[in-house]
This record gives C-alpha cells, sequence and structure tokens, in this order.
C-alpha cells in the first residue's frame, strides 16, 4: 500500500473536485430543464387555444338599414306583440324582408354577406322589442363565416376584398357571440353553439355520478370494512385495480357490444354515455375512497363499537362522514377524467351532427369533447376558432372541478 | 302513466311506509318506558326502514323484469290479432313495420311511412296501455302487500335491526359485485365479438399478416387483407418508443429535481403544474398536436431534407404523447425514490458523494423496480391512448421505422371501423373487437407484472 496520504490540495485532486461539482451542476441543470421544458409546453398550448379561441367567443357584425314600414307594408309594433306575435312574426317573411333590405344597401356585393342565422336574429330584435317595427333602424347582423374569417385574419381573397370595401363604410364591427354559448352545431361556422354540446355533456355526467358515486362508495366502504379475506374478495381487487388501467376505448366497446346490441338501448343517448363512463368512474372512486377509509383510524370504530354501535352503524355513523371529503375528492376527480372523455363515447355512436339541444336522457346527444373532436375535423377555415374556443369552455370547467377537489381536500383534510 | 311517474310512486308509498313504520315503533318505545316490563329491541326508524324495504323492494324488482319482458307480450298480442295476418313474412320488413307502428303508437313519429303499418297503430295503442296497466297494478300490488306484511310483524321484540343491517350489508356486496360483473363484460364482449371474427377470417392472417387493408367481405381461406401486424408495430411505434423517448428522461428528470434539488415554494407550485399537464383532455391533446405539433414537426422535417414527410406523421403524435404520460412517469418515479430507506442516501453522502452521484449511484439503482414498474404503467397507458393518435397520426397502415410517415395504431383503427352505419354483424365491426382484445389482453399484462414489481419492491424495504 503507498502509504503517503491523499493529497487534497494537490492539482490532481482539486481537478478531479472541480470535475465532479461540475457533473453536480450539469445534473441539477438537466433537471431543471426537464421541469422547465415541461411547464413550457404546457404554457405553449395553453397559449395557443387562448390566442385562437378567444376570436371564437367575438364575430363581426354588419350594419344593415331596415326601412321596416315599407318593407313589411306597414305592420304595428301591436301586431307583433301579444299572445298572437308568433303567428304574426312567422306570417311576415322576415328572410325575405333581409334579404330585400341588404340587396337595396349593399348592392351587387349583398349576395353571401350574412350567416344563415341571420333572419333568425331579427326576428328576435323584433321579438324582444317590437317598436322597431314602427321606424327605420339600422341592425347589427352577424356576417358570413368567410369574411368572419377575413374580418379577424386573412382569409380568402375574393372575401378580403368584400372586407375591405365594407370597413370602408365603416359598416363592419366585431361584437360578442351570444350564439356561441347559446347555440347548437350547424354546418356554417358563424352560426354554431355549445349549448346543445354542454348540456349534453352535464346530462351524461349525472347520469354517471347517479351510478358511480354510490355504487363506489358502497364497494369501498364493503372491502374496506367487512370483506372476509378470500378468493372472492382477492377477486373483486384485482377487478376493481385492473378496470381502473383498462383503456377508456375498450369501455366504449364493451358500451357497444352491451347495452346498445344486447340491450338495444337508444343509441348515442346520455343514458348508454352515461352508464359507460360510469363504469370507467367507478373503479377510481372506489380507490380513493378505499384510501379515505383507510385513513380514518381505528380509535374511532373502536369508540364506537365500545358504547355498544353494531358494525353497520359504526361504519354508516362515524367512519363514512369522516371519510366523506376524500372520498368527494376522489369523485370529482374521477368526474374531471370522464367529462373529458371522448373515445368510449365515439365508440357508442354519439359522433352524429346533432343541431339541437337534447330534452331527454335518451334522446341523441352529443358531449363537449366530442363536439370538439367533430369541430376539428371540419375543413372550413371557420371552426378553427370554434374548435379551440370549446377547448377553452371545457378546460375551464375541469380546472375549476380541480380547483374545487383541491380546496376541498385542503380544507376538510384532517390529519389523525 | 309513465315508467317514471310510477317509480316516483312507488318511493312516495315507500317513505310512507318508512313515517308509518316508525310512528308505530315509536308508540311501542313510549309504553315500553311507561309500562312494566320489556324493551324495543330495535330504534324506531330501523323499523321504519323495514317496513319500506318489503314494500318497495318487490315492487322494483318487478318493474325491472317486466320492462323487459313486456315489450315481447305485446308484439305477441298484436301479431295474435286478425289484422295482423296480412303482414309480410319476410323478417325485415315485417320487423320494420311493427317497430313504425309501435313508435306512432308510442307518440314517438307522427306520420307511417311503410306501408300497412297504420292500421297496426291502434292495436299497438291498445296492448301496450293493456299490459301497461296490467304492470302497474301489479306493482302497487306487490308494494302494499310487502308493506302490510312488513307492518304486521312490528312488534316491541321484532329485531328490525338485524333485518335491515342485512340488507345494507347484501347491498355492499352487491356494489362491490358490480365490478367483477363488469370485467366479466368486457372478456364476454371481447371474446364472443372476436369468436365470430374469426370465424370469418383465420387468426394467423390476422395475428401474423403484414397487410391491412380490410375488405367488407371476406372469402374463407384467401387473404382479406386484416393482417395486424403493421398496426401492432405502429401501436409499439408511437406508444413504446417515440412517447417513451419523450416521457422517460423529462418525467424521470422532473420527478428528482423536484424531490432532490428544488426548494419546498418551487416543489408547492411545480407539482400541481405537472397534475395539471395529466388533467388536460386527450381531445385536446390531440387538437394541439394536429393543429401547431404536426406541421412543426414536418417542416423541421423537410428541412431536414426529408421529402416524404407526412402531415399526419408519427413523430406529432408520438411527442404529443409523452407529454401527457410525464406526470405519470413522474409521480411513480417520485413514489420509488421516496420508498428508499434514508440510511442508504445519508450513508452516501456521509462518504463524500455529490448528490447527484448519491441519485445516480444509490437510489436510481435501489429504485430501479418501482421506476420500471411505473415505465410499464405508462406504457400500457400510451397503447391505449385513442384521441391524440386518432387525431394526429394518419389512417394508412404502414410498416416502417419512418418516425415522419403516416403510421396507424390499433386504437386508430377500431374507431375507423365503427365509424359509419355499418352492420353490427360485418366483418369490420367485429375486426375491431378482435383488436380490442389485443389491446385489453396486452394492458391487462402490462399492468399485471408492474403491479406486481412495484408490490414486490415495496416489501423489500418494508
Amino acid at each position: 500500500m503507498d502509504p503517503t496520504p491523499t493529497d487534497w490540495n494537490g492539482q490532481i485532486m482539486q481537478k478531479r473536485i472541480a470535475r465532479r461539482y461540475a457533473a453536480e451542476r450539469r445534473f441539477k441543470a438537466m433537471g431543471f430543464l426537464a421541469v422547465a421544458l415541461s411547464t413550457v409546453f404546457l404554457a405553449f398550448l395553453l397559449f395557443t387555444m387562448l390566442g385562437q379561441g378567444l376570436r371564437g367567443f367575438q364575430r363581426t357584425e354588419i350594419a344593415v338599414d331596415f326601412d321596416f314600414p315599407a318593407l313589411t307594408a306597414g305592420a304595428t309594433a301591436a301586431a307583433i306583440s301579444g299572445p298572437n306575435a308568433d303567428a304574426a312574426l312567422n306570417s311576415m317573411d322576415i328572410p325575405g324582408i333581409v334579404e330585400l333590405a341588404i340587396g337595396q344597401q349593399y348592392g351587387d356585393i349583398s349576395e353571401g354577406l350574412l350567416t344563415a342565422g341571420a333572419a333568425g336574429n331579427v326576428r328576435q330584435m323584433l321579438m324582444d322589442n317590437p317598436s322597431l317595427v314602427t321606424s327605420k333602424q339600422q341592425l347589427w347582423l352577424p356576417v358570413d363565416s368567410r369574411l368572419d374569417v377575413a374580418f379577424k385574419r386573412s382569409g380568402e381573397p375574393e372575401a378580403e376584398k368584400t372586407v375591405a370595401a365594407l370597413a370602408q363604410k365603416d359598416a363592419l364591427r366585431t361584437g360578442f357571440n351570444w350564439t356561441f354559448l347559446t347555440g347548437a352545431d350547424a354546418t356554417d361556422p358563424s352560426a354554431v353553439g355549445i349549448w346543445a354540446a354542454f348540456k349534453g355533456s352535464l346530462m351524461t355526467m349525472a347520469i354517471t355520478l347517479m351510478l358511480a358515486f354510490p355504487v363506489g362508495v358502497l364497494a369501498a366502504l364493503y372491502l374496506e370494512e367487512y370483506a372476509p379475506k378470500n378468493r372472492l374478495t382477492d377477486m373483486i381487487e384485482v377487478s376493481i385495480n385492473n378496470l381502473a388501467a383498462v383503456p377508456s376505448i375498450i369501455f366504449g366497446l364493451l358500451g357497444l357490444a352491451v347495452f346498445l346490441t344486447l340491450f338495444g338501448m337508444p343509441r348515442s343517448s346520455a343514458l348508454v354515455g352515461g352508464l359507460t363512463l360510469a363504469l370507467m368512474t367507478m373503479p377510481v372512486i372506489v380507490i380513493a375512497g378505499r384510501n379515505a377509509v383507510k385513513s380514518v383510524p381505528p380509535s374511532i370504530r373502536e369508540a364506537a363499537l365500545g358504547i355498544g354501535a353494531s358494525p353497520v352503524q359504526v361504519v354508516f355513523h362515524h367512519v363514512l362522514p369522516l371519510a366523506l371529503p376524500g372520498i368527494l375528492t376522489g369523485t370529482i376527480i374521477g368526474m374531471a377524467r370522464a367529462l373529458g372523455e371522448t373515445a368510449p363515447l365515439l365508440m357508442i355512436g354519439m359522433r352524429a351532427f346533432i343541431p339541437a339541444a337534447p330534452e331527454g336522457f335518451t334522446d341523441a346527444t352529443t358531449a363537449l369533447p366530442v363536439q370538439i373532436y367533430l369541430w376539428s375535423d371540419e375543413v372550413n377555415q371557420g371552426f378553427v376558432e370554434k374548435t379551440s374556443a370549446a377547448i377553452i369552455v371545457l378546460l375551464i370547467f375541469l380546472l375549476g372541478m380541480n380547483a374545487l377537489a383541491i380546496y376541498l381536500r385542503n380544507r376538510f383534510e384532517t390529519r389523525w | 302513466m309513465t315508467g317514471t311517474a310510477l317509480l316516483f310512486l312507488v318511493l312516495g308509498l315507500g317513505l310512507i311506509g318508512w313515517i308509518s313504520g316508525r310512528a308505530r315503533a315509536a308508540t311501542f318505545v313510549r309504553s315500553a318506558k311507561s309500562g312494566p316490563r320489556g324493551t324495543v329491541n330495535s330504534l324506531p326508524y330501523y323499523h321504519g326502514w323495514f317496513v319500506a324495504i318489503c314494500a318497495i323492494a318487490p315492487a322494483l324488482a318487478f318493474m325491472f323484469v317486466w320492462q323487459s319482458i313486456s315489450p315481447s307480450l305485446v308484439t305477441n298480442m298484436v301479431l295474435s290479432a286478425p289484422a295482423a295476418a296480412d303482414l309480410p313474412q319476410e323478417g325485415f320488413a315485417r320487423a320494420a313495420i311493427l317497430s313504425e307502428a309501435r313508435a306512432i303508437a308510442q307518440g314517438f313519429q307522427t306520420a307511417a311511412f311503410q306501408g300497412g303499418s297504420e292500421k297496426l297503430v291502434p292495436l299497438y295503442k291498445n296492448a301496450l296501455s293493456y299490459y301497461k296497466w296490467i304492470g302497474v297494478a301489479a306493482t302497487l300490488l306487490l308494494l302494499f302487500a310487502g308493506g302490510a306484511f312488513a307492518f304486521t310483524r312490528i312488534k316491541p321484540d321484532f329485531r328490525a335491526r338485524s333485518k335491515v343491517e342485512r340488507v345494507v350489508m347484501f347491498g355492499l356486496l352487491v356494489a362491490s359485485l358490480i365490478a367483477i360483473l363488469t370485467t366479466l363484460g368486457i372478456f364476454a364482449s371481447l371474446i364472443f365479438e372476436s369468436w365470430r371474427f374469426f370465424s370469418m377470417v383465420s387468426p394467423f392472417e390476422f395475428l401474423f399478416g403484414t397487410e391491412w387493408n380490410p375488405k367488407s367481405t371476406v372469402t374463407p381461406g384467401a387473404d382479406n387483407g386484416y393482417g395486424a401486424i403493421p398496426l401492432f408495430w405502429g401501436t409499439i411505434f408511437i406508444g413504446a418508443i417515440i412517447a417513451m423517448i419523450v416521457a422517460i428522461p423529462l418525467g424521470l428528470m422532473s420527478a428528482i429535481f423536484l424531490t432532490q434539488y428544488a426548494s419546498a415554494t418551487v416543489r408547492k407550485w411545480m407539482k400541481p403544474i405537472l397534475e395539471i399537464l395529466a388533467g388536460v383532455p386527450t381531445v385536446v391533446y390531440g387538437y394541439f398536436a394536429a393543429l401547431t405539433v404536426a406541421p412543426a414537426v414536418r417542416d423541421f422535417a423537410v428541412m431536414l431534407g426529408v421529402s416524404n414527410a407526412a402531415s399526419d406523421n408519427a413523430l406529432a403524435a408520438g411527442i404529443v404523447m409523452g407529454v401527457m404520460i410525464i406526470p405519470l412517469v413522474s409521480s411513480m418515479s417520485d413514489d420509488s425514490i421516496a420508498a428508499v430507506p434514508s440510511a442508504m442516501r445519508d450513508g452516501s453522502l456521509a462518504m463524500g458523494a455529490t448528490k447527484s452521484e448519491t441519485i445516480k449511484q444509490v437510489l436510481l439503482p435501489a429504485a430501479l423496480p418501482g421506476v420500471v414498474g411505473g415505465i410499464l404503467l405508462a406504457v400500457s397507458r400510451a397503447i391505449g391512448e385513442t384521441m391524440i393518435v386518432v387525431m394526429a397520426a394518419g389512417y394508412t397502415a404502414n410498416l416502417t421505422a419512418n418516425p415522419f410517415a403516416t403510421i396507424t395504431t390499433v386504437t386508430v383503427q377500431i374507431v375507423a371501423l365503427l365509424t359509419g352505419d355499418q352492420d353490427f354483424g360485418s366483418p369490420h365491426t367485429l375486426a375491431a373487437f378482435a383488436l380490442g382484445l389485443a389491446l385489453f389482453v396486452t394492458t391487462f399484462f402490462l399492468n399485471y407484472v408492474a403491479l406486481r414489481v412495484v408490490k414486490k419492491y415495496r416489501e423489500a424495504y418494508e
């Protein structure tokens, strides 16, 4: 053995230490880079959606002069108000009036200026304010999608030319697109709305919650509190752990084969969608529920048993209320996942064009993420911003649900 | 009376049963307190629940059974009428007329399009109302019989609590059995439909064929374009190779940085941000991949001199999928590193090793089984992922390792095969189930191995 001690101040040793510290710094920088890259990707994704989507909440409107007394041959405000307003408005041929008015004002470029739903907008304005009909009015109406795209950014050269001509007359302005929040799917991107898809999502979620929450909670209580150690219990545990990791599209295949084909339930309805998503969400709730039940200390159970409560009373009077915040947190997270789920809903036929909001649980409907998918497939340029706008709405809801779950966890979490 | 109204009536009557049972038991409690002897076995509300359960449970069970058998009873009654004798015997036309007449009778449809259906409408109306009232009467009869039976059983020494608790325990057991039922349902439906598929197309062609170009009519023995090798390859290439090249370094390094280097404040803010990445719906990732990442990747490929770069290339889908998986890899690595006993780490640091040397030479080797288990789970998530590949990857099967080419995956083809109005028995639809079976078996196997590895590793340090 070499008897000389290590010379820590020697040049070789100093070099080696410097090299090791440099490696340390490099490693730390790599770790930082990994976190930073993930964050940058998320920020880039959100900003892209925000940048495109905010335009989707706006629409371009054009000024149209209506000489109502001349156009309607002297209709009075009284005629289109009151109980017979509907019939009176229907007999007025509003689409014809709109066409006439815009033709008079814009002449040869008037063809295809307005969106398909413009006559409906005029009708609604007259319904809200019948006195409009007695005088000359200037109304702002939404323009066709091609012009909308051309006015907001750059569109087809033809549309650009029209927009430039109109802008010179000061005839265009940007307004808030209420139709987007209240309407349904349409073929014209300037007339689409997300209300129908949103209502479909809400109804689907209602079914999912009604089925998955009670079943999930009861199963969690059984497995954690009562289940004897036997083969059946093992099988239940294996099934639940496995179901939680099965790809969602498989649940869609199950829904198609069992609910639609075997039971003959109505295709693309909120009922079948909710059932399918409930099967998918239930294991998530069971796993979260079991962790919440497990964290209730045994002393609570023993105290309740000690003063004469039966096992069922112990669980339902003491354990369940204490575990409920944890169970609710898990449920909200599971529901948020179900709300953003698309693939199983495609499998059960929720990809049809549905131009109206569903009325009941068995009506054909669509859901918000499916609507996003369907719009993303459209060729028309006007759909790009609508897709992003729908994504913003979906993300706001998901972030809200997750924030609620985090708040619940922090507010009610008990450390024993 | 509709089904919903009947359901509410049954539940309302059950509530009345609950109130009356409880009230009757309450009189026992009062007399037991003032009387000379004896106590009441159960609290009054248990008696209430006993009456309510005895009343509602048989009625609901009957409603459920009736719901499924009454349609065929109605059809039989309509067919036995003389007006139904001149219906066409051929199955499809006959079924169309019958279902239309039924829809009109129920008010779902207003006008008749099939010849001969409108004269069946009154028959259907009659039969429907006849069986509906039988159902309502029988339901209510069962409800009152059950309630009355329970009500007469209520006595001071009646053990209502143990009876109710037995029902509760039964309910708990049934709720847990739903998980098994679902698993069995998935298995049964996938295997049953796949078996039908393999009776048309040979399993050999499906598993080992290299040409995927499914024909809608199949001829036994010939090559029908159902060779799934390109799909399996595409799934592995996108989900297990490209996505993992992105997710493993980023996820692992994020976990190391956040647990070993970052200050508490940074950790408090960065962890939720990574969780947001996991909470973004896959349809949003898919849209982002198709709209932003894929064109960028194609431009990059063109810059590199790859001339045949597709706009729906595999690389874009894989990268975005990898980003989606980062939080999963990160949290699994986090757990495994945290499970390594701190004595090992402290010993290494005390010997003069730097932090990174400790991590690379002590923590990671010790945590390796847990990390590998996490990666297997991540792979299983990635190959089952649907929306990103449906929106960003292509539909053309392609057996190539070129990341700039169009490659399709199993999940994309399942969606593609089930799109459109195809007959449920067609080979296209059934092939989707065969692909689903392959996917299910693979992910099941991966999850099983991963959970076993993680569990074994945990036990080693406990």
